[in-house]
């Protein structure tokens, strides 16, 4: 039988859109959090970095009770005559949730890193406060924005109990690695599984390469100054 | 051009509590670490927010507690200096000195920043990063980039404190030439009262967060209106003092009496004398005396390059036999003639010197 490399599109297609919206939302959560103090923030904290902790199934039920037919959000979509679960984009969303406090927890740290006196000195210099993030803290941050970001990748990519609840397992549609790998083995294909574990595992290795050579052993270029 | 400021603020061992203006001609503030200078800058910036108070710069009001006014700092155009410059590190010189002209078209900008490179002597240096440049270039870079948003008022928080001797004197040269031409209040802070005397026309003296002294320094540092100021403006030598005639009062601690220039307006608690001040004479004839000069021996000394400083006991003096009394600086040709001569030597406490504080 010839190899049906769907999955493999399928997969990446929903970790980069994925990781797209964990960036964006990460890093925006993230510049809010650095603002502020207080006990309730601490509450806030734990809610964001809670998909971190809870296991898949848990959040692939949730994510059912707010997209499903009689759910809030569900209602509000069915109402512009679109479902979510068993469909594409649920894949993005159950990878978006997962891996969103792996990109939080990082761009927090990183934004943490950078002393203080830069951001204010950018806004004495009369920057308003999108510049001051966007010219001064993100790029200072970046090491750690990028660390993030291919976390949050390699989580997304491997994503499987929450979008097996959300999006099911629908073969050209909604079938990622991780789960063609499961219902191959269910399916007695030993063959076709390990060729998938080849293919995830090979991903990873040059995801995480890449991590360390952008961090660590990148030669004289954009890197530069951060390493005085 | 003035900036008016009447500033609150509780910090953790005292409250700040300041209240002055500043013209066109810079203004010094001195007082020792920890005395709330930096705090002050940050409050008129923006950065951190008075408890209560009033900042006024050029008529606009900034921040004023009773109407609840607070501009931020990204609307004040306040130039700030800060203590280690906060260049930002992943952009060159000129991007560094450019990033507050946004506002501006980008052919009026590049002439901009290279008038800014010029007149702080950085050409050549327009596409270094922050961490090839040396601590003077470093402090140039910064200055031209707060000088470019042409701020109305320029807060410079230790701009010397970071370098060594060499680079130092350059950068004041600079900071001198940038005061000339701006006419801006300018308010420099710092905890040495040379950089603020060479540097500045007006001083405000800030001890735990209040105003110990303010108005001309050559007022101030000669006649220091308190011990604390005194001490401060870097007066080494004090006796307790009690009036016993008119332009005469009698030093407790260096057990002599003394005639003063000052007038006695109302009673002092201490006679001072700047360690530069005090002066040697001949030993008086026998069973003669003359005026303010007395008998004294050397207990210690310590050598720097040009000068020496002698720690002094008067042999009349009372305390503790091993104790100086008094601190004096003279130059090593004067020291060369002094100590070739027997002791014991007497020193002079010209009555023009001695200056009479309150407690």
């Amino acid at each position: 039988m010839p190899m049906d490399w769907s999955p493999l599109w399928i997969s990446l297609a929903t970790s980069v859109c994925a990781t797209a919206i964990t960036l964006v939302a990460g890093l925006a959560a993230a510049a809010w959090r650095e603002r502020r103090r207080g006990p309730a923030i601490a509450i806030v904290d734990g809610v964001l970095v809670l998909p971190l902790v809870l296991p898949p199934t848990v959040l692939g039920f949730l994510l059912l009770l707010l997209f499903g037919r009689n759910g809030p959000l569900g209602k509000l979509l069915l109402a512009f005559g679109a479902t979510v679960v068993f469909s594409w984009p649920a894949t993005v969303i159950a990878a978006s949730v997962v891996a969103f406090p792996l990109m939080y927890i990082t761009a927090r740290a990183a934004l943490e890193q950078v002393d203080p006196r830069f951001y204010e000195a950018a806004r004495t210099l009369g920057a308003p406060e999108w510049r001051v993030l966007r010219e001064v803290v993100f790029p200072l941050a970046w090491p750690g924005i990028l660390a993030g970001t291919i976390l949050s990748f390699a989580r997304a990519l491997g994503e499987f109990g929450a979008t097996l609840m959300l999006a099911g397992d629908i073969p050209g549609k909604t079938e990622t690695i991780p789960l063609a790998i499961y219902f191959a083995v269910e399916a007695d294909e030993f063959r076709r599984a390990a060729a998938w574990c080849g293919v995830d595992i090979a991903i990873s290795i040059v995801l995480l390469g890449g991590l360390y050579y952008w961090t660590h052993a990148q030669g004289p270029g954009r890197l530069r100054w951060a390493r005085r | 051009m003035a900036l008016e400021l009447q500033v609150e603020k509780k910090l953790r061992e005292f409250t700040l509590d300041v209240s002055f203006s500043a013209a066109e001609e810079p203004l010094a503030i001195l007082g020792p670490s920890g005395a709330g200078k930096t705090m002050l800058l940050r409050c008129i910036a923006g950065l951190e927010r008075p408890d209560r108070g009033r900042i006024v710069l050029n008529g606009r009001g900034l921040y004023d507690s009773g109407r609840r006014a607070d501009v931020p700092p990204s609307g004040r155009r306040i130039g700030l200096l800060f203590q280690q410059y906060a260049l930002f590190p992943h952009r060159t010189v000129a991007e560094n000195i450019a990033f507050g002209l946004a506002g501006h078209p980008a052919g009026g900008r590049e002439a901009r920043v290279a008038e800014l490179v010029k007149r702080a002597h950085l050409e050549g240096l327009e596409a270094r990063h922050p961490g090839e440049l040396s601590g003077g270039e470093q402090q140039r870079t910064a200055l031209a980039r707060a000088l470019a948003i042409e701020p109305e008022a320029l807060l410079l928080d230790e701009p010397l404190s970071a370098l060594d001797t060499h680079l130092r004197s350059q950068v004041e040269i600079l900071l001198q030439e940038t005061f000339a031409k701006y006419r801006r209040p300018a308010i420099l802070v710092t905890h040495n009262m040379e950089e603020a005397y060479r540097l500045c026309s007006r001083l405000v003296v800030l001890s735990r967060g209040h105003v110990a002294a303010a108005g001309e320094k050559e007022a101030i540092f000669r006649h220091p209106p308190t011990l604390e100021v005194a001490r401060l403006t870097g007066c080494k030598n004090f006796s307790r003092a009690r009036v016993v005639a008119d332009h005469i009062v009698e030093a407790t601690d260096w057990g002599c009496r003394l005639r003063v220039e000052q007038p006695l307006a109302r009673p002092p608690a201490y006679v001072g004398i700047r360690a530069h001040h005090i002066g040697f004479a001949e030993a008086p004839a026998p069973g003669s005396s003359a005026e303010n000069t007395f008998p004294c021996r050397l207990l210690n000394s310590s050598e720097t390059p040009f000068r020496m400083t002698l720690f002094l006991r008067l042999e009349n003096g009372p305390g503790e036999p091993g104790a100086p009394h008094l601190q004096v600086e003279i130059f090593k040709e004067k020291w060369e003639r002094l100590r070739a001569s027997p002791q014991p030597w007497h020193v002079q406490l010209s009555p023009e010197s001695l200056f009479l504080v309150a407690e």
